[in-house]
C-alpha cells in the first residue's frame, strides 16, 4: 500500500474529489440547459473554481457559517446544501430551496449555515461579522467565512469589515476569490495593490496568497487560518487566485477575455484534473476509484435536472407569503 | 400615583428589562458606551443623547461601540441576527441610512422572502428622526416613508413615553427586521409609565381624543401638534377626533377608516417631506376604500418639499404647526377659526 | 365664608386619575327637598358616568353647573341649605367660593391614594380608607382591580375601615400567581389580610371575587364576619364563557369594546379611558398567562368549575347577595339559589351593579356590616 503524503485520508480525498465533481458537474450541465433557454434569470457559474470552495469548506461543520456572492452554486454545494434543492431552485420551482422565491443569487440554506448567495456584492462582509459575533457569544468555537471576489473586494462594506472584524477580534475570514475579472474589468485596472495581502496588513489582518486552483494548497493554508479562528486568534485574509471557465454572466461573450483563454485554461489549469493527477500519481487513489465518482455524480446531476424540470411551479398565492414572521 | 418619566429614559428601561429577559439581546452603536479605548471614565456619554447611559454598568459586555462603520455595523448586526441574536443596533440619525441602506433594504427585509421563509432577522434598529432641533437638512429628516415603503420591514414612530417603552419590547421581541425611530425633540416628554415590562402590539393605532367633527391623523412629534390643533378648534366648536398610528408598518387604516366614516372629514399630518409621504399613503387608503362617507377631500399637512433649513425661523415654518393643522381643519369644515 | 348652614354640591373625584368631569343632567329641580343620599345629579368623567347624591339634608337652593359643560374637581355646581337660609347670603357664598386646587396624590386630607404590602403570593397593591370599628374588605373580579369599587368605597369608608385590594395578576400587584385556582386566591388575600394586620372582615366580593370571599369563609372561616356577594362566581354552573374568552383574547380596542360592554346594563358607560386602561393592564408581561389559567381553572367551555351554594348554605357567617337584574355575565337567576341569604336584585342593573347603582349597594353593605355589630348571630 502506497504511503499517503497528503494532508487528508483516502476518503476524504474522494470525498473533496466528488464535492468538486460535483460542481464542476453542475454548472456544465446549467451552462447547457440555460443555453436551451429553459432557465429564467440570470446563472453565474463557478466552473474552474472548485478547488477553492472545496479546500475550504471541508475545514467546516453546520455550526460555521458562510455567506457567498452571485457566483453562488459552488459554495452552496461545498456547504453541503442539497443539491436537487439547488437545481429545482434555479429552475424556479416550488421544491426548490427557497421554494422558488429567490433564484440562483440567493440560494441559502441557514440549517447548513449557509447564509445565502448574494446579489448585492460584498454585502456578505458585514453579515460574517455578525455571524462572527454571534458565535463568540454563544462560545462554541464556530467561524464565519465571507467570500467575495476581487471586484467586490473594492466595496466599502468588504473594507469596512475587515477593520470591525480586526478590532473585535472576530472568527471570520475574508475570502476573496481572485479570478482576475471583475464582470469584464480587470484586476489590474481596478485594484490598486498588487496583492491582497498588502490590503490586509494594512487592515491589521494576517494575509496569505495561495494558488486557488491548487486544492492542497487552500487546504492548507484555509485550515491554518480556520483554526486559528476557532482558537480565538481573530481574522484573517486568504486571496485565492483563481480562474473562472464561463463568463461573468451566462450570455456573456467574454470579448474582453484574450483569445483562446478558456480553451487554454480548460487544458492547463483545471484544478480537477490536477488534483486528480496528483492523488492518482503516487497510488493512493485509483483513476477507476474517481472513473466510479464521476458515473455516479453525472448521473445525481441528471436526476437533479430531470426532477426539476417536472416539479411544480410555485402558486399565486406563494407570491404573498412569508415577507414577514407575521404582520 | 403617576410615575412620569421620560420618553428617553422609557427606552432606557425597554432595553434594560429585554436585557435582563433574554441573554440573546445585545447594543451596537456610536459611542452608546462611550469612552472605548479613551483615557478617561467608560460610559462616558451612554449614547450621544444619553439615552442608552447606566446600560452597560449593568448588562457589561452586551454593549458593543462601534468604529464609524455602519454599512459594517448594521450589517453585523443583521448577520447576527440570522444566527439566532437578538440585535438592537443604533443608528444614530436616521439621515445615515445613505451609508448603510443596502443592509437594510436588499438584505434584512429580503432574507425571508428570498431564502423560501426558511430564515429569521430579528433585528432593531433604533434611530433619532425629525426637526426642531436646529440640527439642519443631514440630522432632522424624517424618513419614515422610505422604509415603511420596503416590503420585509417594519417601521415604528413613538409619540410618547408610555408608547415608547411598549413598542420598543414589542419590537425586540418581535421575529422581524423594525427600524425604531425615535424623535429627537421628544426625549424630554414625561408620561405616567408604569415599571413593570408590557409590550404594544404593532399595526394598533391609537384614538387619543374623540370627536366628531374631523379626524386628524399623525404620529410621532406632529400627534402633539394635532393637539394642540384640536384645543384651539374646540374653541371654535370644532370637536377634533386625533389618532395617533403609532406604527407604520403595520399600519392600522381600519381605526383611521372607522373615524373617517364617522366624521367624513380627514386630515393627514406628516412631518416627512409630501412626495411619497405616510401621509399621501393614508389619504390614498381612506379615498380608496371609503370615499362615500368623505363629506370634503381628505387634507394633507406635511413639510414642504425642501431639505430642512437651519436658521430657527425656517425650522419653524417647516414642521407642520397647530395653526396649519387648524386651518387645513377650517377649510374642510368652512368654519372661520375663533381668535 | 364658613357658613355650617350652606352645603355646596361640587364635583366629585371618582377615582385616581380624575381631574376633571361633565355635567350631563340635574335629577332635581330647584326648591327640592333631598335628603341624604337621594340622587341629585348625573355627572359623566372619560372613565365612567355616575350620580352625585346629596351629601346633606336640606332644600337644593342653586342650580349652578350647566349639562354638557365640563368642571374641574370640586368646583361648585350646586347649594343645598336650610330654608331659612337667605338667597343674598347663598349668593355671597357662591359669588365667594374659589375652587380648591387640584390636590396632588399625596393630599394630606386623604393619604397617599395606595399603598404596596409584601405577602407571601407576592407584592399586592391596596387601598384603605375610613377607621371605623367595622373591618370591610372588598375583593374584586375577573379582570378587575380596586377602582372596580371606585363608587364604594368612600361611602363606605364613612362607616368602617376599608381596604380594596388588586388581587395577584391584578392591578398594580404581582403578575404572578403560583397556584390560578380559588384556592390560591383566597390563600392570597388571608395572606394580605395577615400583612396589613387584619383578624377578620367583612368581606365583599364582586363576579369572581365573591367566589373567593366564599372560598376563604369555606377555608379560614374565623377570619370572615360576614359575606356579600355581588355578582357573583360560585352560586351556579351558568357563566357567559364568550365574555370570559373575548376578555381574555381581545388585544385591541376594536375587540375590547363589544366584551367590555356586556358589563353593564348600559354600554353607554364603558367609555375610551376605561378600555385604555383595560388594555394598559392587559399588556402587562404576565397577565396573559394568568387570566388564561384562571379562565382554564375557573370557567372552562364557558362553565362555573366550582359551585359552592352548599358551603353557603351551611354557613355561620350572615350572608347578603346583590344581583343586577339585567346581568349578562353570570345570571341573576344564581342568586336565589343562596339558601338563607338575603338576597337583592336590583333592577336595570348589570354586571357592574355596584357601580351603576352604587348609592343603593352602598347603604345594602352599609346596613349588612352595621346588622352584624350586635353579635355574631345570624339576624
Amino acid at each position: 500500500m502506497p504511503s499517503n503524503p497528503f494532508p487528508l485520508a483516502k476518503s476524504q480525498l474522494l470525498q473533496a474529489y466528488r464535492t468538486m465533481r460535483t460542481i464542476r458537474e453542475f454548472e456544465e450541465r446549467v451552462h447547457v440547459e440555460f443555453a436551451k433557454g429553459d432557465i429564467p434569470g440570470f446563472v453565474h457559474l463557478y466552473a474552474g473554481e472548485e478547488a477553492c470552495a472545496t479546500g475550504i469548506m471541508m475545514h467546516l461543520t453546520d455550526i460555521d457559517r458562510i455567506a457567498s456572492t452571485h457566483r453562488g452554486h459552488g459554495h452552496c454545494i461545498a456547504k453541503g446544501v442539497d443539491v436537487h434543492g439547488m437545481m429545482a431552485e434555479i429552475y424556479g420551482k416550488e421544491a426548490g430551496s427557497c421554494r422558488g422565491k429567490g433564484g440562483s443569487m440567493h440560494i441559502a440554506d441557514l440549517s447548513k449555515g449557509m447564509m445565502g448567495a448574494n446579489g448585492i456584492l460584498g454585502a456578505g462582509a458585514p453579515l460574517i461579522c455578525g455571524a462572527g459575533l454571534a458565535a463568540k457569544f454563544r462560545g462554541d468555537g464556530g467561524v464565519g467565512l465571507t467570500f467575495f471576489g476581487d471586484g467586490a473586494s473594492n466595496q466599502g462594506t468588504v473594507l469596512e469589515s475587515m477593520n470591525l472584524a480586526a478590532i473585535w477580534n472576530l472568527p471570520v475570514i475574508f475570502v476573496v476569490e481572485n479570478n482576475g475579472y471583475a464582470e469584464s474589468t480587470s484586476v489590474d485596472y481596478a485594484t490598486a495593490v498588487d496583492s491582497y495581502v498588502d490590503r490586509a496588513s494594512g487592515f491589521g489582518l494576517p494575509g496569505v496568497t495561495v494558488d486557488g486552483t491548487d486544492f492542497f494548497a487552500v487546504y492548507e493554508a484555509a485550515g491554518e487560518m480556520i483554526r486559528r479562528a476557532r482558537e480565538g486568534g481573530g481574522p484573517s485574509l486568504l486571496e485565492c487566485k483563481m480562474i473562472r471557465f464561463f463568463g461573468h454572466f451566462e450570455g456573456d461573450a467574454q470579448t474582453y477575455k484574450a483569445k483562446g483563454e478558456n480553451e487554454h485554461n480548460r487544458a492547463t489549469r483545471d484544478c480537477l484534473k490536477m488534483f486528480a493527477q496528483r492523488v492518482t500519481e503516487g497510488g493512493v487513489v485509483a483513476a477507476a476509484e474517481l472513473a466510479v465518482i464521476d458515473r455516479e455524480v453525472a448521473s445525481m446531476i441528471d436526476d437533479a435536472v430531470s426532477t426539476a424540470k417536472g416539479a411544480p411551479l410555485p402558486i399565486a398565492g406563494d407570491l404573498l407569503t412569508d415577507v414577514y414572521v407575521s404582520y | 400615583m403617576a410615575r412620569n418619566i421620560s420618553f428617553k429614559q422609557a427606552i432606557n428601561e425597554a432595553l434594560d428589562l429585554e436585557m435582563r429577559r433574554d441573554p440573546t439581546v445585545i447594543i451596537l452603536g456610536e459611542d452608546i458606551v462611550g469612552g472605548a479605548g479613551s483615557p478617561g471614565e467608560t460610559d462616558a456619554w451612554g449614547g450621544v443623547l444619553g439615552v442608552t447611559k447606566g446600560l452597560n454598568a449593568k448588562h457589561g459586555g452586551r454593549l458593543l461601540d462601534t468604529p464609524l462603520s455602519e454599512s459594517a455595523y448594521i450589517g453585523a448586526a443583521i448577520g447576527a441576527a440570522a444566527c439566532g441574536m437578538r440585535p438592537v443596533a443604533e443608528l444614530m440619525f436616521l439621515d445615515f441610512m445613505g451609508v448603510c441602506f443596502d443592509q437594510i433594504l436588499n438584505q434584512a427585509a429580503k432574507f425571508k422572502y428570498m431564502f423560501g421563509g426558511k430564515a429569521k432577522t430579528p433585528v432593531v434598529i433604533r434611530a433619532m428622526v425629525g426637526a426642531g432641533f436646529r440640527a439642519a437638512a443631514q440630522h432632522s429628516q424624517m424618513l419614515t416613508p422610505i422604509f415603511t415603503h420596503v416590503p420585509g420591514l417594519k417601521v415604528v414612530c413613538p409619540s410618547n413615553a408610555y408608547d415608547a417603552k411598549g413598542l420598543l419590547i414589542q419590537s425586540i421581541r418581535d421575529d422581524d427586521p423594525v427600524i425604531f425611530c425615535e424623535h429627537k425633540n421628544l426625549y424630554g416628554l414625561e408620561t405616567d409609565v408604569p415599571a413593570e415590562s408590557y409590550a404594544i402590539p404593532f399595526g394598533e393605532a391609537n384614538v387619543i381624543r374623540e370627536g366628531k367633527d374631523v379626524t386628524i391623523v399623525g404620529y410621532g412629534l406632529t400627534v402633539h401638534r394635532a393637539l394642540e390643533a384640536a384645543e384651539k378648534l374646540a374653541k371654535s366648536r370644532v370637536e377634533a377626533e386625533v389618532i395617533d398610528l403609532r406604527t407604520l408598518s403595520p399600519i392600522d387604516l381600519d381605526t383611521v377608516i372607522e373615524s373617517a366614516e364617522k366624521t367624513g372629514r380627514l386630515v393627514v399630518v406628516d412631518e416627512a417631506n409630501p412626495r411619497c409621504s405616510i401621509a399621501a399613503d393614508v389619504v390614498a387608503a381612506v379615498s380608496q376604500n371609503a370615499f362615500e362617507a368623505l363629506k370634503a377631500a381628505p387634507q394633507m399637512v406635511t413639510a414642504p418639499h425642501t431639505p430642512v433649513p437651519f436658521s430657527p425661523v425656517l425650522e419653524d415654518l417647516y414642521i407642520p404647526s397647530a395653526d396649519s393643522i387648524a386651518a387645513a381643519v377650517s377649510r374642510i369644515t368652512k368654519t372661520a377659526l375663533a381668535a | 365664608m364658613l357658613d355650617e348652614r350652606i352645603k355646596p354640591i361640587v364635583m366629585p373625584k371618582w377615582g385616581l386619575s380624575m381631574s376633571e368631569g361633565k355635567v350631563t343632567n340635574w335629577l332635581k329641580p330647584v326648591g327640592t327637598r333631598v335628603a341624604l343620599g337621594d340622587e341629585i345629579l348625573e355627572v359623566e368623567t372619560d372613565k365612567i358616568a355616575g350620580v352625585v347624591e346629596a351629601g346633606d339634608a336640606g332644600t337644593l337652593r342653586r342650580v349652578i353647573g350647566e349639562p354638557a359643560v365640563i368642571y374641574p374637581v370640586k368646583a361648585l355646581l350646586g347649594v343645598i341649605a336650610a330654608d331659612d337660609v337667605s338667597d343674598a347670603e347663598i349668593d355671597a357664598y357662591v359669588s365667594g367660593y374659589v375652587t380648591p386646587a387640584a390636590d396632588d396624590d399625596n393630599d394630606p386630607e386623604t393619604g397617599p391614594r395606595y399603598d404596596f404590602v409584601e405577602t407571601p403570593a407576592g407584592s399586592i397593591r391596596y387601598a384603605r380608607r375610613g377607621d371605623g370599628a367595622e373591618v370591610v374588605v372588598l375583593v374584586h373580579g375577573f379582570g378587575g382591580d380596586l377602582d372596580n369599587w371606585l363608587f364604594n368605597i368612600d361611602t363606605l369608608a364613612g362607616k368602617a375601615t376599608v381596604y380594596a385590594l388588586d388581587l395577584p395578576g391584578h392591578g398594580q400587584s404581582t403578575k404572578t400567581l403560583s397556584e390560578p385556582s380559588l384556592v390560591g386566591l383566597a390563600n392570597a388575600l388571608t395572606g394580605f389580610m395577615d400583612a396589613v394586620g387584619v383578624d377578620s372582615a367583612h368581606l365583599v366580593g364582586h363576579s369572581m371575587g365573591g367566589a373567593v370571599a366564599l372560598q376563604t369563609a369555606i377555608g379560614a372561616a374565623e377570619r370572615v364576619k360576614s359575606l356579600t356577594l355581588i355578582s357573583s362566581a360560585g352560586l351556579g354552573s351558568e357563566i357567559n364563557g364568550a365574555y370570559i374568552d373575548g376578555f381574555v383574547a381581545a388585544a385591541s380596542r376594536r375587540n375590547l369594546k363589544p366584551v367590555v360592554e356586556q358589563l353593564f346594563g348600559d354600554p353607554n358607560l364603558v367609555s375610551r379611558q376605561l378600555l385604555d386602561d383595560l388594555l394598559k393592564y392587559k399588556r402587562l408581561d404576565g397577565v396573559g398567562e394568568v387570566l388564561s389559567s384562571l379562565a382554564r381553572a375557573l370557567f372552562a367551555d364557558g362553565r362555573q368549575a366550582t359551585v359552592l351554594v352548599k358551603d353557603l348554605a351551611g354557613m355561620r357567617q350572615p350572608a347578603l347577595v346583590i344581583w343586577g337584574a339585567n346581568d349578562r355575565i353570570i345570571p341573576s337567576s344564581h342568586a336565589a339559589a343562596s339558601g338563607n341569604a338575603r338576597v337583592e336584585v336590583i333592577e336595570g342593573a348589570g354586571h357592574m351593579v355596584q357601580m351603576e347603582q352604587a348609592g343603593r349597594v352602598n347603604e345594602l353593605i352599609l346596613a349588612h356590616v352595621a346588622g352584624q355589630t350586635k353579635g355574631s348571630e345570624r339576624v
